[in-house]
């Protein structure tokens, strides 16, 4: 019974390397042999995809402008939840309840359903086309999110750390950036954790909003697509290094989900 | 928690709702405009009234893109709800195994959804793709770009793909939170494996599964890219979900009347069963 334990978690983790592993074996491959022949395993090993997209212009700045534009997604998103997320955890207030409600019906927003209007609304001020753009509008859904997830775990702090520390004086400004923050780190990395995540993963919006200067990544790879024929080993490529930010950053925060996890709620 | 009723509080939410709200309400008004109007452009608008709801409401063809949706929706939940705490019932508590799980398990979540899509074509390509190959070497006749049949396998697959390991992950975070005495008291009231999961854990993890259960629902219901580079909604319309056919109507044809109409029939869907999980999740939060 112990051993037999590690099966199903090994089965599962080799059904979802298969593909990414498909994926890799294709970028290092030549567009010949991926073409004329069927192998397991590059025959020919080529980085050629690599330098390709490391030297042209168009594909290395899709990555800056996708890490730029989900970084400040991320800040924004977390530093306006934090005080709401207290709000919430703390306080009743009129309309709280509705007002939570409301929020998340935002992140049940198809956003198929906002693409044209957010597409004329950027446009009519003046943003469309910048990295502002996207991260404004991935807020729609990333804001709800967080608030959500913060609540969570400023509720799991008991509020007598709250009054012990204006009996010792502490502003509430004071306490809340040395006292309360601290003790919610674990939250918080999860937050930033699922704001980077979903604002990384999105195209809908980002690809609606932009058109040159602020294009991401995984645009220009449907770009690249449809215009200069089927390139699959230089596709396989880009999308292989789009995973390597997402693969950073759960390394990073990998304990903090161990333990934002032991306190039961994501 | 009992909370302290402060009016004031509202200034703590004004930034988030003023961002929200700056998203939300201005492009959804867009749409309302559009849903009640017929424009030609520049700015011209007739006032339509409920012409575009009804047309809507009567077509065959959003008849059956929303029975796409709910069959897909109820097939990936299935799947993925089971399979996931299953997952999640084997994963190991403790030692190097818990990080390593954790980190190769999240890797499908932080793919960029159209790379899921063009990763999961160039697999299950029949020719070349290594799912597509072994397919058709073992006997079966695989192609998902012209059988319905494996197109839907292949959108399933790779959804299971996917998104199960965020099932997994939130169930894992719900098993975690049991205090050990709990187990300890039924190895010593000698209860059976399958006492224990219906008795201790399946109670325990029920906060999680309803967020687990809603945000698969409202991400399932929503799902445009990754089908849409996988299979292009094809063989023909097989696998043309709402949103799908919901682009191809609004930036595809530009038939925004309808279109807007037909947003917010599908918001409203979307809201209604959402809000029916919200209230329960309220009240059995305010029970226990």
């Amino acid at each position: 019974m112990k051993k037999a334990k590690w099966v199903v978690p090994t089965i599962y983790i080799i059904f979802l390397m298969l593909p990414i592993y498909w994926l890799l074996n294709m970028s290092f491959k030549t567009t010949t042999e991926i073409i004329n022949t069927y192998t397991l395993w590059p025959q020919e090993f080529t980085l050629d995809n690599y330098k390709k997209i490391f030297t042209d212009r168009t594909w290395y700045t899709g990555y800056l402008n996708s890490i730029y534009y989900v970084v400040m997604n991320t800040v924004i998103s977390v530093a306006a939840a934090l005080p709401a997320a207290y709000a919430f955890s703390r306080y009743k207030f009129l309309g709280d309840k509705h007002l939570f409600f409301w929020l998340l019906t935002n992140r049940m927003a198809p956003p198929a359903v906002f693409a044209l209007p957010f597409f004329q609304f950027y446009s009519s001020v003046n943003l469309f086309d910048t990295h502002v753009a996207v991260a404004l509008s991935h807020c729609l859904f990333n804001i709800p999110l967080a608030v959500w997830i913060l609540e969570g775990f400023m509720s799991s702090v008991p509020k007598e750390l709250d009054e012990t520390a204006y009996v010792d004086g502490y502003s509430f400004w004071r306490f809340f950036f040395k006292i309360f923050i601290p003790t919610i780190t674990a939250g918080i990395g999860i937050t930033m954790f699922f704001c980077f995540m979903f604002s990384w993963v999105e195209l809908l919006l980002a690809k609606t909003l932009t058109a040159v200067a602020a294009k991401p990544i995984a645009a220009t790879m449907t770009r690249t697509a449809s215009t200069s024929g089927y390139e699959l080993g230089l596709l396989a490529a880009a999308g292989s290094l789009t995973i390597i930010p997402g693969a950073i950053v759960i390394y990073f925060v990998r304990n903090y989900i161990a333990k934002g996890f032991a306190l039961g709620r994501v | 928690m009992n909370k302290t009723v402060n009016q004031k509080a509202w200034f703590f939410v004004i930034p988030v709702f003023v961002l929200v709200a700056f998203n939300a309400i201005i492009p959804l008004m867009t749409v309302v405009n559009y849903a009640f109007q017929e424009t030609f452009g520049n700015n011209v608008f007739m006032w339509e009234g409920t012409r575009w709801f009804k047309q809507i409401m009567l077509s065959e063809r959003f008849h059956a893109s929303l029975g796409r949706q709910f069959l897909f929706t109820f097939i990936i939940l299935f799947i993925q709800i089971p399979l996931g705490i299953a997952i999640a019932l084997t994963m190991p508590k403790e030692g190097i195994g818990v990080p390593v799980c954790l980190v190769l398990m999240s890797m499908p979540l932080l793919i960029p959804w159209n790379v899921v899509g063009a990763m999961w074509n160039i697999f299950a390509l029949p020719d070349i793709g290594f799912l597509g190959h072994s397919l058709n070497a073992l006997g079966f006749d695989y192609n998902f770009t012209q059988q319905i049949g494996d197109a839907w396998f292949t959108t399933i697959l790779m959804d299971v793909w996917h998104w199960t390991s965020l099932v997994v992950l939130l169930s894992y975070a719900g098993l975690r939170s049991i205090q050990p005495a709990y187990y300890q008291a039924a190895e010593i009231d000698g209860a059976s494996r399958w006492a224990i999961f219906t008795k201790i854990e399946l109670p325990k993890m029920k906060k999680v599964l309803t967020i687990a259960i809603l945000l698969r629902f409202m991400d399932s219901f929503m799902i445009y890219t990754e089908p849409f580079v996988l299979t292009g909604g094809g063989p023909g319309n097989a696998t043309a979900f709402l949103s799908i056919d919901l682009v191809k109507m609004a930036l595809g044809q530009f038939d925004l009347g309808p279109a807007a109409a037909m947003s917010l029939i599908y918001f409203f869907i979307v809201l209604l069963v959402c809000w029916v999980f919200y209230t329960l999740m309220m009240r059995n939060e305010e029970k226990s």
